[in-house]
């Protein structure tokens, strides 16, 4: 359903253009993300074993595993996507290319696993 | 089922990858929606950032509920919702919704401000004087390309209900940049 005249929705599609977030918001979004690993990693490394034997205490480093689980392997993807600019300016085919992004991406896994010991 | 089975494994590795998804996908709508909402670019950032961590926290829910439908209105409800709460919480609504024109035009192109800046500026400016829920609807048809069906999910509305708010808002929007035109000449 269609209430102004063609003209107007045109101009109205004009003054409401979609923006670009800034390139700054998406590497800070990237940054906090790999935080909250961070933040869980440390929640499951400060639980003390001897507080596991009681199952109330159970909810919160099964929280903690989920969400790094999940941030680490977002922050992978985000992190080789970022990369791809640099990897793409030394490449000096495509064959090159696609050997660094492997090679980039094994130690981008590799770092992040490393990390959660 | 013990940590580290491969079909809990292969499940975060699917939900990781369509938070990634998620994310390239609709970054940009989410920002112009943020910053068409809240009129400055240091708050549609920040309602940007809490937007996607919000949708980090609650993506696995999201998907189960969404029963295979586009997420892209469940994330704009999210930053409705923030922006709301960024309201509230400076118990004042920005004095002009919208920063000052310099800023606007900025994605605009040479050509564009040549042939209508001004009034792309009046439009804007009556954008900001309507009703939210009608400023809404227009933000999310117009600056995200979201149809009546995406805008409904996204306000909590029946599908009509939408396709009402945003033929009322598009006449109402038109007669006050009439009127102004009309002021002018």
């Amino acid at each position: 359903m269609s209430a102004g005249s063609p003209d107007f929705e045109a101009l109205l599609r004009q003054a409401l253009r979609p923006l670009e977030p800034p390139a700054e918001l998406a590497a800070r979004l990237e940054t906090t993300l790999s935080e909250l690993t961070e933040l869980a990693q440390d929640e499951l490394d400060a639980w003390e074993l001897g507080a596991m034997r009681d199952p109330r205490n159970w909810v919160r480093p099964v929280a903690a595993a989920v969400i790094g689980g999940t941030a680490g392997s977002a922050l992978l993807a985000l992190r080789i996507r970022r990369t791809h600019r640099r990897r793409h300016a030394a490449s000096s085919d495509l064959l090159d290319l696609a050997g660094r992004t492997l090679s980039d991406a094994a130690g981008e896994a590799r770092r992040i696993f490393e990390r959660r010991g | 089922m013990a940590p580290g089975h491969p079909s809990e494994t292969s499940g975060k590795t699917e939900l990781d990858r369509q938070f990634t998804e998620l994310y390239r996908d609709h970054l940009r709508d989410v920002y112009s929606y943020s910053y068409y909402r809240v009129g400055n670019h240091h708050d549609a950032e920040d309602l940007t950032e809490q937007t996607f961590l919000q949708a980090y926290r609650h993506l696995e829910r999201a998907l189960r509920e969404s029963e295979g439908r586009p997420l892209r209105p469940w994330l704009i409800r999210i930053a409705h919702n923030l922006a709301a709460n960024l309201y509230r919480d400076r118990s004042r609504k920005p004095t002009s919704a919208l920063e000052d024109t310099t800023v606007l035009a900025a994605p605009h192109t040479t050509e564009d401000l040549a042939a209508g800046r001004e009034e792309l500026r009046h439009i804007l400016e009556a954008v900001d004087q309507l009703p939210g829920d009608r400023r809404e609807a227009l933000i999310m048809r117009f600056a995200l390309g979201m149809d009546n069906r995406e805008i409904a999910r996204a306000l909590g509305r029946t599908d009509g209900a939408a396709n009402v708010l945003i033929h009322r808002a598009i006449k109402q929007l038109e007669e006050r940049v009439g009127e102004r035109r009309g002021t002018v000449a």
